[in-house]
């Protein structure tokens, strides 16, 4: 059964390229241009995997994610955008989607990322790798849940091979692990990015406007 | 204050009058303009908006500056209040003629009534003239929009209104009594002084207004400034990239390296701050590979993590880096090279990857110098080391090390 599923997005132009790059790989159940239509689609069509833009008229694609992940849905979202600004990018990651990709992104890493997130794993760019290095290599100040607020060895050192361009495959490979392995430390990584309390998280992202 | 400014500010609560409302009043405001105007275009917009004859206006100004010079004083405040109508094109020319027209008939009068001896028509005019004054300004403020504002910050005052119109009254009384002993100029001058305050205290909320006025619209000028810089980036460099995208529509490489390179400048525009690209590793970073980039027509991935500034042996970290990226793009083949950069308290790591053909490093020859000399060489002698991580058909890593002194 393939995944179904839905393409957030303002630009229609973007979202008739993206459905001809995914081509029959996956499923496209629908398109929505704004956050009410997408709030409305996914209650309808129920789609395995939601690629959101970020920026929307309307609140954006952390407004879509407040009010389908507030009402319990179980829906995945993927964030698909141009933007690389940190705020953005650890915004929507903490307003609950499982991933992070720029537009850039090839059509078979694409459809790889979606079948990965359906799966319920994390898909980090390597630039969100890097952010999150960054992140939390940059804090100092006492953390409130050492487990939460900090990453261990192996998280980093999997985050560093993303952030040096490496699929999923080859960091197992590197580190002699099985990919499963490695989708459980990304994973673990992005819980940490969602449930940490540390406010430098937020206030890193903004204070660096950086791309 | 601060109630007022947030009034105005505010965005109404409900749902906005139908702009009807506004339309259906179209009111001329006392503007100067530039075109037919003799001194500062006063006359001539209070003779637009009057309806009367530019003449007329200038008359009763002259007549008005030959008793007591209470016209001069008019016409001073009227300039100050009154903003300029925009205008666009070169300035006009005055009519100097007529110009010197009024001017003789003022000074026409002046001598008669010098000669005459009724000129002077002492300080009972003076209270009529201030309050003269004091109306002028008023009116010529009393748009009605803008009235309405105005008042929406005022409504609790009505006290300070109240208080103003009695000081007025008593002041007018104290005139009319005074007039029967003119000689007697100190209970006039007292009384002309109530009468200012008075007028004062009205006009001091329609001051407060006008202030504002002037503080929105050197805002809003700020604004317009900011868009015009927008407006001149945009221009210069995405227009122009289009077109050249247009011109170059067969040739799909250039079409590519147009795009990543406007990308990339938009991007560095829209949120980099503005930093000198030398002074630190990570921007030199970017830089370098912006430049390999728009070089070899190949996407180069770039991904920072820490920062520290420039120094020599960074500099040097940075050549190796630049030819490493060269290499990746030249000979691997691969539709994109990534790098990425990470400092750490004790060293500097410098990774740049493709998934291109890769190579057999043991049959490079010895004289080829871009891996041995340029990459490895030089780390070396800067006290560093490069590693290169290559196979044919598996891609190529190059990862340079540099280990920080600890101070």
């Amino acid at each position: 059964m393939s995944i179904k599923v839905l393409i957030v997005d303002d630009h229609r132009l973007f979202r008739s390229g993206v459905r001809a790059e995914l081509g029959d790989s996956v499923e496209v159940v629908g398109e929505a241009e704004d956050v009410e239509t997408a709030v409305a689609k996914i209650a309808e069509l129920a789609p395995d995997v939601v690629l959101l833009d970020v920026h929307m008229p309307g609140g954006g694609g952390q407004e879509v994610l407040r009010r389908v992940l507030g009402s319990g849905s179980q829906v995945r979202f993927l964030a698909l955008s141009v933007s690389d600004a940190a705020e953005d990018v650890i915004g929507v990651i903490r307003g609950g989607a499982r991933g992070y990709v720029t537009k850039t992104i090839s059509g078979k890493e694409l459809t790889d990322a979606i079948r990965r997130v359906a799966e319920g794993d994390a898909v980090f760019s390597p630039r969100l790798a890097g952010f999150v290095l960054d992140a939390f290599a940059s804090s100092e100040a006492p953390s409130i849940d050492p487990e939460l607020d900090s990453l261990t060895q192996r998280e980093r050192e999997v985050l560093r091979l993303i952030a040096r361009g490496y699929a999923y495959k080859e960091i197992a490979k590197e580190l002699f692990i099985s990919v499963k392995t490695v989708e459980t430390h990304v994973s673990s990584v992005l819980r940490k990015l969602q449930l940490s309390n540390r406010h430098e998280l937020s206030r890193w992202a903004t204070a660096r406007r950086l791309v | 204050m601060a109630d007022r400014h947030k009034l105005r500010d505010a965005p109404p609560p409900v749902a906005p009058p139908p702009p009807v409302e506004e339309e259906a009043a179209p009111y001329l405001r006392l503007t100067r303009p530039a075109e037919g105007r003799l001194v500062a275009g006063v006359a001539q917009g209070a003779a637009e908006q009057l309806g009367l004859d530019p003449v007329v206006v200038r008359l009763a100004f002259v007549l008005l500056t030959v008793v007591d010079g209470i016209g001069l004083v008019a016409y001073a405040a009227l300039w100050i209040f009154t903003p300029q109508r925009p205008h666009v094109g070169p300035e006009p020319q005055r009519d100097w003629s007529q110009f010197t027209a009024f001017g003789a008939i003022g000074l026409a009068l002046l001598a008669f009534g010098w000669l005459t001896g009724s000129a002077a028509g002492g300080v009972g005019l003076l209270p009529i003239g201030v309050g003269g004054i004091g109306a002028l300004i008023l009116w010529q403020q009393a748009a009605p929009d803008r009235r309405k504002r105005w008042m929406s910050g005022v409504r609790h005052n009505r006290i300070r209104t109240g208080l103003g119109m009695v000081l007025v009254i008593v002041g007018a009384i104290g005139f009319l009594a005074a007039e029967g002993e003119l000689a007697q100029a100190r209970p006039g001058l007292l009384f002309t002084a109530v009468v200012v305050g008075g007028l004062a205290m009205i006009a001091a909320p329609y001051l407060a207004g006008l202030w504002k006025e002037l503080q929105l619209e050197r805002r809003e000028r700020i604004r317009q400034e900011e868009r015009a810089e927008v407006a001149a980036h945009v221009h210069d460099s995405v227009l122009h990239t289009l077109t050249l995208i247009q011109r170059n529509a067969h040739d799909a490489r250039e079409v590519l390296r147009l795009a990543r390179s406007q990308e990339r400048e938009l991007r560095n525009w829209l949120y980099q701050p503005k930093q000198d690209a030398d002074a630190t590793l990570a921007a030199a970073v970017r830089r370098v590979a912006a430049e390999e980039e728009d070089a070899h027509g190949v996407p180069i991935e770039v991904v920072c993590v820490g920062d520290r500034a420039l120094d020599s042996r960074l500099t040097a970290m940075l050549q190796a880096a630049r030819q490493a990226m060269v290499n990746a793009a030249k000979y691997s083949e691969a539709a994109v090279v990534s790098v990425y950069a990470e400092v750490e308290p004790e060293e500097v790591t410098i990774f740049v990857r493709d998934r291109g053909k890769g190579f057999d490093l043991d049959a490079v020859p010895e004289d080829r110098m871009g891996i041995r000399q340029s990459i490895i060489g030089r780390m070396e002698r800067n006290g560093g080391s490069a590693r290169v991580r290559t196979s044919p058909g598996e891609g190529t890593e190059i990862m340079l090390t540099m280990k920080l002194e600890q101070p």
